[in-house]
């Protein structure tokens, strides 16, 4: 397709505005952490490095992005799980209800997250009885996780079809073999799509945490609230920011070297 | 083990997909060691006779032994049948070399062993150097051989062939058929062989069951479904045939039923020429279409019905090149085929009111 010189000019503009419009404001982060001034004040009157020296001091910030981790890693392996179980059950067998089931699993990433916290809530303090604490908030983070894996394994399976599974069972695969050998690596990258989206979700979370997280887990979004508005806990909150922004940044690049050699085999 | 046992005995086989008998009452005894085929237009229950052999449906109602067991209750892991799949279905995270040996993983054949009768059956179909390539990486007459491989290496019973011929050029399918051929006769194993190409069946057949919606139409050797079809739907769908209908057939043969005769068996001469024929008929030429070997006419009769003609390109071929030219057309009455004799029958040369 040939584009005009101004057209071309003027899709370039936009492009660099939008890009801008993103990024920027991360630059502004990056550079504010390391700034002299407490309260964030741009142009930065001075550079130091001591609020990074503070953050990897501070027992709060870390405790917080420890238990952050926790909390997605466990919500994301429930996901996993679970997610594959949903998807393969409603994919490969037939059963009165299906539909109705799949329009269930999926509702969580549509429902405004303050309903799900407060049914959670509801449920969990009233309906079983049971104290809030790292193990509702994993629950919680899963109800919406489990999702995003469902999606992109379903997405798979009804592309790939039966004819694999047929073929194995044929050369006298049982069930299980079938699974292991056949099934499961063909899920593989999408499982690792939808278990990096699932981290996410969980990682940055904040509405549905808020209900549903005992008063002592403080993930790291609850922490960064509490300390975004705080006199000296700015810039350090803005060190945070940037190590997440970095360490955000390792899963993608392998995310897409994975789409992109699998692009090549096909 | 006797011979007299049937390889794969089909019982009052029925299978129904809601309202919709997709199998209907299908009786069927197939011979070990056989090349079979089952033809038929797509929907016609060939493909899902062929998968509920392979156990990948249960059937609605009936049975289906092999050698003389019933399996109609096994899983596909269960049963000794192996498939060839029309897609091929090869695994495209592993090898051909994995894929080839996959059948012996799961049966628990150590590595060593399993790798060796692999690569022996990928050097009988002529792949020995492409053991470390991806499927992805072959084409397609390539992945086809690698399947034969992957399904014969385990030594079934029974080989199942689901169109495995469908997705190649013309010249690669023809090239496959005799490899295909061969194959069966050096394992000598049951081969059951589903198509829609009624010249690939009649091609490799050493019988052929002819399938119209879910049910047998007709069973028989090639020539004999050929020769002799047993109803209008085999006439038509197996090569061409003139079908003369029971208004026609009393104007041109002078007695009632539904009668077809091949093309190749009707000839042909300008008008007023000596035709040798039993019984002749005269019309028009309406088309001429040139097919290389050999040359359709098209002629319409004076008996209000249109013929097709086959005449070989050879020697002794009459120009009768010209539409609209009067020509007269003959078949001898062994070349008559009775599809259906009205009721009551026997009407053969019986008077009419």
């Amino acid at each position: 397709m040939r584009l005009s010189r101004s057209a071309r000019g003027l899709l370039a503009a936009i492009t660099a505005v939008v890009l801008a419009l993103i990024y920027l404001p991360l630059l502004v982060v990056f550079v504010n952490s390391f700034s002299t001034s407490q309260n964030l004040t741009w142009p930065p009157p001075g550079f130091t490095l001591g609020w990074w020296a503070k953050a990897f001091q501070s027992d709060g910030a870390l405790d917080a992005v420890l238990t952050s981790l926790q909390v997605a890693l466990a919500s994301t392996a429930v996901a996993l799980v679970l997610g594959t179980l949903i998807s393969l059950g409603l994919q490969r067998f037939e059963f009165f209800g299906r539909d109705a089931i799949s329009l269930l699993v999926i509702l969580p990433i549509a429902l405004p997250g303050i309903v799900t916290g407060i049914a959670l809530n509801n449920a969990f303090r009233t309906g079983l009885g049971v104290q809030l604490s790292i193990l509702t908030l994993i629950i919680a983070h899963a109800t919406f996780c489990i999702v995003t894996v469902f999606n992109n394994v379903i997405a798979r399976l009804r592309r790939l079809g039966t004819s694999l599974e047929d073929a194995s069972s044929d050369l006298g695969a049982g069930i299980w073999t079938t699974f292991r050998l056949v099934t499961f690596p063909q899920l593989r990258s999408a499982l690792f799509a939808g278990g990096l989206l699932a981290f996410a979700l969980s990682f940055d979370e904040i509405i549905v945490t808020t209900f549903t997280a005992g008063s002592s887990v403080k993930t790291l979004p609850l922490w960064i609230l509490d300390n975004l508005f705080r006199p000296n806990q700015a810039p350090v909150v803005n060190v945070i920011a940037v190590v997440l922004v970095l360490v955000s940044i390792i899963p993608i690049y392998f995310a897409q070297r994975i789409a992109g050699a699998e692009k090549v085999v096909r | 083990m006797t011979g007299a046992q049937p390889a794969i005995r089909l019982t009052g086989l029925t299978k129904s997909f809601g309202n919709v008998n997709a199998v209907d009452g299908v009786d069927l005894d197939i011979v070990e060691g056989e090349f079979f085929s089952m033809l038929g237009p797509s929907g016609s229950g060939k493909t899902t006779v062929l998968r509920l052999i392979a156990g990948f449906e249960k059937p609605t109602s009936g049975t289906i032994s092999l050698l003389g067991q019933d399996v109609t209750d096994r899983a596909p892991f269960d049963r000794d049948v192996n498939t060839v799949f029309q897609d091929y279905a090869l695994f495209p995270h592993m090898s051909v070399l994995d894929n080839v040996a996959y059948g012996l993983r799961v049966r628990g054949v150590s590595k060593r062993a399993r790798y060796e009768q692999a690569r022996q059956a990928l050097d009988t179909v002529r792949l020995g150097s492409f053991v470390d390539r991806k499927p992805s990486q072959l084409s397609g007459g390539q992945r086809q051989r690698v399947a034969l491989a992957r399904a014969t290496v385990v030594q079934p019973k029974v080989l199942l062939l689901d169109e495995p011929l469908g997705a190649l050029d013309l010249k690669l399918r023809e090239q496959m058929q005799v490899e295909l051929k061969e194959l069966q006769r050096n394992l000598g194993i049951t081969f059951i062989f589903v198509t829609h190409d009624q010249q690939e069946a009649l091609t490799l057949s050493d019988r052929i069951a002819v399938f119209n919606e879910g049910k047998i139409e007709q069973l028989g050797t090639p020539a004999e479904i050929y020769e002799r079809p047993s109803s209008p739907f085999v006439a038509a769908f197996v090569g061409t045939s003139n079908i003369f209908d029971d208004t026609v057939s009393h104007a041109l043969l002078g007695r009632a039923g539904t009668h077809s005769v091949r093309p190749e068996k009707v000839s042909v001469t300008t008008e007023n020429r000596p035709l040798a024929a039993d019984c002749t008929a005269a019309g028009t030429l309406a088309e001429v279409i040139y097919v290389g070997s050999s040359t359709q006419l098209i002629v319409d009769l004076d008996a209000g019905t249109r013929v097709v003609v086959l005449e070989q390109n050879d020697a002794h071929r009459v120009a009768t090149t010209e539409r609209g030219v009067r020509v007269t057309i003959g078949w001898n009455n062994s070349d008559i085929v009775t599809l259906s004799a009205p009721a009551p029958a026997p009407a053969i040369l019986a008077p009419h009111p």
